[in-house]
């Protein structure tokens, strides 16, 4: 029927070619849909999985002891032995996992009144404005985030000018503190959007038939609100919690504690690429059970 | 309501205090760039424009900011491209595997931008590829395609699908329903993650930092080296409020044509 069809005064005239490759695709569903995909998914494959692929190879890759390059297919494992016997590596992971583990705490207890306002309280126009103020500076400036912590932070900075007044000095570039401050900055907003999306679809009614039954306020909260809002809490603490684990910037540039993505960068950039790619297997590992735990608790419908 | 008054002050309290969290760094950032003294120290001493001068006039603020604009460019239009093939793909189209498929898909953004970086370095040293521009927008189109599926994907999952089938019914073949129904029906959402994914290519270091040569500077490339040199700073206190504007700004924009929502999600 496609091919067919008398042409109308407003289509524009395309080259018979067109017009019967679109007619030989109109019945073919399948065919459509593999001409859609080959493109992203190729991409993705080569770009994406083909890397991690190489990757994980360059793991068990012997290193040149001369030249310090990896020489392909020489199977070994000494990078993997160096990750277990040396316990520095050990201590830089908990570390890490323990740092992700805080700041996804912290971002949940200070996103969940401002999200609760947003989504509860606030006025519509209020709400708009809010998500805008919340969004603005979700993507943008990560680099110049963190650089503005480290001026606040550093000898002379605004947090030491705030602070001499009551007789503190300021915190320097060293604290492993500093990190967790600004970690828990940089994802706030990424805690805050699902948890605001969530809360908004609690409904009301449920809320009032707590109050009818008696419930307090925080019987209300602890027994409705927070069950309901539980999965949007996970999706939200899947970017605060991956975030934090592969970040090698913030740590470098506001303490002198290392992390996971120090060993890697430093690792990889210095000449020793099987030791980066055997290491970066870890946050690989940790990542992949932290999303199938949330996948479990329903985190996946509340991206 | 069932929130009493106290509850509701405390609320609106707390969203005060944690805004002004979210605000000051980058108010304080703004203002230094303003300030004449060559010193970082709070407070400043004064007002001047004198910096802005001086970061135009510097050369490798301005390759940085054209190697910037050029990945930024390339790596977006590769991710509009290919990110609005897999979202069409995945939303109009029923077949085995499909929900493996776009999960795959966004796997980019949910592992850590550390792994995405040292997995693609490795490859590239591995296949002899000399790290360069190409190698650096390679590396932000990976997780700009995601950005642009998000945002093209969530907007075909709200539009009805009887416009595309009456376009069928009427004779239109497949190409001039996507021509002239789905496309313009997408439009803003395509806009809308082109500017996210250019604000992010724009921003993004995480992985820069492992797929670009010695040679070869970004925007956060510049700044993250000239941080550890105390007499560039005022220098890069000027760049830095650039690109909040530069990141910020499209941001900004992509809410006002998109809806409330689309625009959340992951980056690296």
């Amino acid at each position: 029927m496609t091919a067919t069809s008398t042409s109308r005064p407003e289509a524009t005239p395309r080259p018979a070619v067109s017009r019967r490759i679109a007619a030989w695709l109109h019945p073919r569903r399948r065919v459509q849909a593999a001409l859609l995909l080959v493109g992203p998914l190729g991409w993705l494959t080569i770009a994406y999985f083909g890397a991690l692929f190489i990757l994980l190879m360059n793991a068990f890759w012997e290193k040149d002891a001369f030249t310090g390059n990896v020489i392909p297919f020489s199977w070994s494992l000494d990078a993997v032995e160096e990750l277990i016997s040396n316990p520095v590596y050990g201590t830089i992971t908990l570390r890490t996992i323990g740092m992700a583990l805080l700041v996804t705490a912290t971002d949940a207890l200070l996103a969940f009144p401002i999200a609760y306002y947003m989504a509860r309280i606030a006025s519509p126009r209020t709400r708009r404005l809010l998500v805008i103020a919340v969004l603005m500076p979700l993507w943008g400036a990560y680099l110049v985030k963190v650089y503005a912590w480290r001026t606040i932070l550093q000898e002379n900075g605004f947090l030491e000018w705030t602070l001499t007044p009551f007789g503190v000095g300021g915190p320097g570039l060293d604290e492993i503190s500093n990190s967790w401050l600004v970690f828990s900055y940089l994802w706030l907003p990424y805690m805050i959007l699902p948890l605001y999306a969530g809360l908004e679809r609690v409904p009301h009614s449920l809320l009032e038939a707590s109050a009818d039954l008696g419930g307090k306020s925080w019987t209300t909260f602890r027994r409705v609100v927070l069950p309901l809002v539980f999965p949007s809490l996970v999706a939200g603490s899947i970017f605060t919690f991956s975030l934090t684990l592969g970040d090698y910037i913030t740590p470098d540039l506001v303490s002198d504690a290392k992390f996971i993505g120090n060993v890697i960068y430093d690792n990889s950039t210095l000449g020793n690429l099987p030791l980066a790619a055997a290491y970066s297997l870890v946050p690989i590992i940790v990542m992949t059970i932290y999303l199938l735990i949330a996948r479990r608790l329903g985190a996946f419908e509340n991206l | 309501m069932t929130e009493s008054r106290t509850t509701r002050l405390a609320l609106k309290i707390a969203t005060g205090i944690v805004l002004a969290f979210i605000y000051l760094p980058l108010i304080i950032l703004a203002i230094y760039a303003f300030n004449p003294s060559r010193i970082q120290a709070w407070p400043p001493t004064g007002f001047t424009l004198h910096w802005f001068a001086e970061a135009a006039a510097n050369p490798a603020v301005t390759r940085a900011l054209t190697n910037s604009v050029i990945v930024a460019t390339f790596a977006t239009a590769v991710a509009l491209v290919l990110g609005t093939l897999a979202a069409v793909g995945v939303a109009r189209y029923s077949f085995f595997g499909r929900q493996t498929i776009s999960f795959l898909l966004v796997l980019p953004i949910a592992l850590p931008g550390v792994v995405t970086g040292v997995a693609l370095r490795t490859s590239f040293v591995t296949l002899g590829v000399d790290f360069g521009l190409l190698t650096i927008i390679v590396g932000h189109a990976t997780f700009c395609v995601v950005i642009a599926y998000n945002n093209v994907i969530a907007r075909l999952r709200r539009l009805p699908r009887t416009p595309e089938e009456a376009s069928g019914d009427l004779g239109a073949d497949t190409f001039t329903t996507f021509r002239r129904i789905t496309l313009p029906a997408m439009r803003t959402a395509l806009l809308s993650g082109a500017l996210l994914a250019f604000a992010l290519s724009f921003d993004e270091i995480i992985v820069t930092n492992f797929t670009a040569g010695a040679g070869t500077q970004t925007v956060p490339m510049y700044i993250l080296t000239a941080i550890q040199r105390p007499t560039e700073l005022p220098v890069v206190n000027v760049v830095a409020l650039i690109l909040i504007l530069v990141s910020v700004i499209p941001v900004y924009l992509a809410q006002r044509v998109s809806d409330v929502g689309t625009t959340a999600g992951g980056r690296t």
